[in-house]
């Protein structure tokens, strides 16, 4: 693999300048001349907006301009757009309603913007948006999924009768009632998944720079996919087309999937920018990232399971209402059906499956992808389904899932997807090893004679990744293709510029992507560079979400490297006097094989730029690209199991051990690998013990700040036991499956199935507060 | 508006600011040291963690006026040089960071822990220091492991000094 090729342990090319304090992210940028925004956002969750009066603002010091959504709607400034189109099972389409950037007369969540002061500071921007008056009529308002659809429920859009989006299904219904007609034993469970704040440490930021001599917009944006920002701000929103607007995410802190949306802010910055004619700034607070970012998760769900007098599962019937909020965010549609509930036949052999899936409005922040997006919901309900189940049937939770496992490659599971590869026996193995399961008896009765409550849980979490062929996802609705692009581009001295339509934000592909490099041309990754996030150097390139920038971004790079090494190579053999078939790469050097005949890779590079000695009809230089677009999702899967203790007298969990057993396919940085899996693990333990977005009856958010929403913090958390089993995924030449959200999906079943185990009660809500799991454990 | 006048890593500096400017504000703002960040408003997450007469601070909940005359040192302060700080290096050598954004206000506080505690740093205590810096990212499982092996490498340089 060499030193620094695939499968090495390279330390981070990125991390001096992050170390330094030198990383450039959207609020370290100053232009010229320019201007800072903040927003007046609705204190109601439902409201007309019936008059705003901002005379005395517009006399304060350094006030630019006050500008209303009313302004952005006759400048013809479009609705936001959800990008993913969703068919009920009565063959209509989802009920949208209109989502203006700024609210011109109805707002429908605590926090919607409804005005925009742009002043010569920030501060100045906040005094003068004390002194806006804004008329609201407050009307009655919805948080609660159920209440919303009950009849009488406030309505929020015209367009959507009964708050209903959309009812979905999938799977063959006939078919499980059938499997359940003949069940030996059904298991029923009803769970919650909790709405989560994603809160990536850097909030959203934009400056918005119009130049009016060009009659062209730059905007630097905390996006995880410029071009696809670009696309939508300019095709969508009547922005400016294409090439009259540049996108540019420069270092961004962290996404998970909440960077992915086109934000009214981002809108608002570039429409202001041009009314006042200087460049706009706004850079979120905390408090405002819990109020606008997209939300993740929330769904309430029954689920039955049936099974054969041998323990296997027949059938599989689900009933799953989404909160998509008050607005149908970019993919917002796609996540609770095709990214859930194509993933709820888990690792097992199930031959009927049937979802319904119901959206609703509520007054609330719009939901969205969060790392994992529909997965880990599909995931903790089937693994909290297989832990209820073991528990009913009185057989180990490790055996019935071996009982159910899918042992066969090319797998069809009865929703959708086509699971190419995969060993889920040597996950489980690998991770029983490193618990010692075989030992947790002797443990728990140890623990007992302390006083405390023992438990371990097993999840065997599935993922499809790469959201790609695009030929796939445009079936199933998808306004856009999902492949990736890269051009590799070698410079006259040999040095390697790679352009990628991947965006890292904090994955570290300015790593990675140069390993790949080093491992095929032999060249030290300091002599290659990555250029990603700014719409003026690089093609159009799709992003950074689903863990897709290994196996589709990667294998776009590798596509583009091999018609680079195919046109070296050419220049080679004419330089060496030798048949191109005879030339092999080796540590930098193209040499003749069986021969000491060999030529460094900078002077081919050279070569193909003075253009002095070329194959006949050959084009001078060298710099190739490519589209890549995958033939199947790919599908990382593993085992995680959780050993904790719970205190009876306080309902504390403290963490025992906790390991993670995962098949990612090739792993081209191991040491990048463990820190996607800790990260994703932390998010998916924060979920299950401590993180909960809530709103009262009225829509009011009560968890706004870091005061209220409890993050993960360090002793929160145990250090984690992590180990990899492999297949590589034959989906890509790679065999890369992608590790950047496995552990949001597989933790929080093993940390429920854990605590239910220990206290003996199965019914347990998260997040599994200390309170919570006190009452559940002294309940009657 | 009032004149403050203090050290910034070193160097000494007299600042025209609003009352109500903050420490961070000053930092970023008016000396462009933007190494600094912000990442809540509530006091909670620690990215804005800087040194002030060598403690700990959150340059987001002091008013830059309680800085006057004070020692302030940044992230852009703590190398020599090219050469890294033992806690720099450690969080890049174990991978103790991911999007970058937590990183200083982790190393400055970091560096302030091992200061606190000498050579008597375990996991335990390491973690529950921690808890006033908050990283979606990493897990804090590098960032631990990066804090230890660097009050292991402040011990061996503190000894040749």
């Amino acid at each position: 693999m060499g030193v620094e090729g695939i499968g090495a342990r390279v330390v981070r090319k990125e991390d001096k300048r992050f170390i330094t304090g030198k990383g450039r992210y959207v609020d370290d940028i100053k232009l010229t001349g320019m201007t800072h925004a903040y927003f007046i956002r609705s204190p109601h969750a439902h409201a007309k907006v019936k008059g705003i009066d901002s005379s005395a603002a517009l006399k304060m010091p350094g006030v630019v301009a006050v500008l209303t959504g009313k302004q952005l709607v006759d400048d013809k400034v479009g609705n936001l757009i959800c990008g993913w189109a969703i068919t009920s099972k009565d063959g209509s389409p989802m009920k949208m309603g209109a989502w203006p950037a700024m609210a011109p007369e109805t707002v429908r969540f605590v926090g919607q913007a409804v005005a925009v002061v742009i002043a010569e500071s920030k501060n100045l921007a906040r005094d003068a948006a004390e002194a806006v008056v804004v008329d609201y009529e407050e009307l009655p308002a919805v948080a609660d999924m159920h209440a919303a659809i009950k009849t009488g429920a406030p309505q929020l859009h015209p367009e959507a009768p009964g708050n209903q989006v959309y009812d979905w299904v999938i799977g063959d219904e006939g078919a499980v009632n059938a499997a359940f007609s003949k069940a030996a034993n059904v298991v029923k469970l009803d769970v919650t998944n909790n709405r989560l704040a994603p809160n990536a440490m850097e909030p959203r930021a934009a400056i918005a720079d119009y130049d009016a001599a060009e009659e062209h917009f730059t905007l630097y944006t905390t996006s995880q996919n410029p071009h696809v920002a670009r696309l939508v701000l300019s095709a969508f929103y009547n922005i400016a087309p294409e090439h009259k607007l540049r996108v540019i995410a420069p270092d961004v802190g962290g996404g998970f999937g909440s960077k992915i949306f086109i934000y009214p802010e981002e809108m608002v910055a570039l429409w202001a920018s041009k009314k006042v004619g200087r460049p706009v700034k706004w850079t979120g607070d905390r408090t405002e990232a819990f109020l606008t970012d997209a939300h993740g998760r929330d769904h309430i769900t029954h689920a039955e399971m049936a099974f054969d007098a041998n323990n296997k599962i027949i059938g599989l019937r689900v009933k799953t209402y989404a909160n998509f909020g008050a607005y149908m965010s970019l993919f917002s549609s796609s996540v609770p059906t095709y990214l859930y509930a194509t993933l709820l036949s888990g690792q097992y052999n199930i031959p009927a499956i049937h979802a319904e899936v119901i959206g609703v409005y509520t007054n609330t922040t719009p939901v969205d992808a969060y790392r994992g997006a529909g997965r880990p919901e599909a995931s903790y309900l089937i693994e909290r389904l297989m832990e209820t189940a073991a528990r009913q049937l009185n057989v180990d939770p490790a055996q019935l899932r071996r009982t159910n496992f899918i042992t066969q490659f090319p797998h069809q599971t009865p929703v959708i997807m086509a699971y190419d590869t995969g060993d889920f026996n040597a996950s489980l193995d690998a991770a029983m090893k490193a618990i010692d399961y075989a030992g947790f008896p002797a443990r728990k009765a140890q623990a007992k004679s302390q006083g405390k409550l023992r438990g371990i849980g097993v999840s065997c979490y599935i993922e499809a990744c790469g959201i790609a062929p695009s030929k796939a996802v445009g079936s199933l609705g998808a306004g856009v293709g999902l492949w990736e692009s890269a051009e590799v581009r070698v410079n006259p001295v040999g040095t390697i510029e790679i352009l990628t339509g991947s965006h890292s934000h904090g994955q570290g592909h300015e790593t990675t992507f140069c390993q790949l490099v080093a491992d095929r041309l032999g060249v030290p990754i300091s002599q290659v560079s990555i250029v990603h996030g700014d719409t003026d150097k690089v093609q159009f390139g799709m992003g950074t979400y689903g863990s897709r920038s290994a196996a589709v971004g990667l294998t776009a790079i590798l596509k583009a490297m091999e018609k680079v090494e195919s046109k070296a190579k050419k220049i080679a053999a004419h330089a060496l006097e030798a048949s191109e078939a005879d030339i092999v790469i080796e540590n930098g050097e193209f040499k003749v094989t069986g021969t000491d005949k060999a030529i460094a890779f900078p002077m081919v590079a050279l070569a193909a730029y003075t253009a002095h000695n070329l194959p006949e009809g050959m084009e001078p230089g060298l710099k190739e690209s490519a589209f890549y677009d995958p033939t199947n999702f790919t599908f990382p899967a593993g085992a995680y199991i959780c050993e904790l203790e719970v205190d009876p007298g306080t309902g504390k969990t403290s963490f025992i051990n906790f390991v993670a057993a995962d098949d990612f396919g090739r792993l081209i940085n191991p040491m990048i690998v463990e820190g996607q899996v800790h990260g994703g693990l932390a998010q998916g333990i924060g979920q299950a013990l401590l993180e909960h977005a809530i709103y009262d009856a009225n829509g009011q958010p009560v968890t706004a700040s870091f005061m209220d929403y409890a993050m993960p913090r360090a002793d929160d958390l145990p250090s984690f036991n992590l180990s990899h089993t492999t297949t590589l995924c034959p989906g890509n030449p790679l065999g890369i499956k992608g590790c950047g959200e496995a552990g949001a999906i597989g933790a929080s079943a093993a940390v429920i199935n854990a605590i239910t185990d220990a206290i003996g009660k199965n019914n347990l809500e998260m997040p599994a507060t200390p309170d919570r799991v006190w009452r559940t454990i002294h309940a009657a | 508006m009032s004149t403050v006048k203090l050290t910034v890593n070193g160097k000494a500096v007299a600042v025209d600011v609003e009352d109500r400017t903050l420490l961070v504000q000053l930092l970023r703002d008016h000396l462009n040291l933007t190494g600094t960040h912000v990442g809540c408003d509530t006091s909670q997450c620690g990215a804005c963690v800087v040194h002030m007469d060598g403690r700990a601070v959150k340059s987001c909940t002091m008013l830059a006026g309680q800085a006057d005359g004070a020692n302030v040192t940044t992230i852009e302060g703590i190398a020599k040089g090219e050469e890294l700080h033992p806690m720099q290096a450690a969080f890049r050598d174990n991978h103790g960071l991911q999007c970058g954004y937590c990183t200083p206000g982790m190393i400055m506080s970091a560096i302030d822990i091992v200061q606190r505690h000498g050579g008597q740093l375990d996991e335990a205590t390491v973690r529950h220091e921690l808890e006033g810096n908050i990283c979606r990212c990493t897990g804090y499982h590098n960032i631990v492991k990066a804090v230890l092996d660097a009050a292991g490498r402040m011990k061996v340089a503190q000894a040749a000094e």
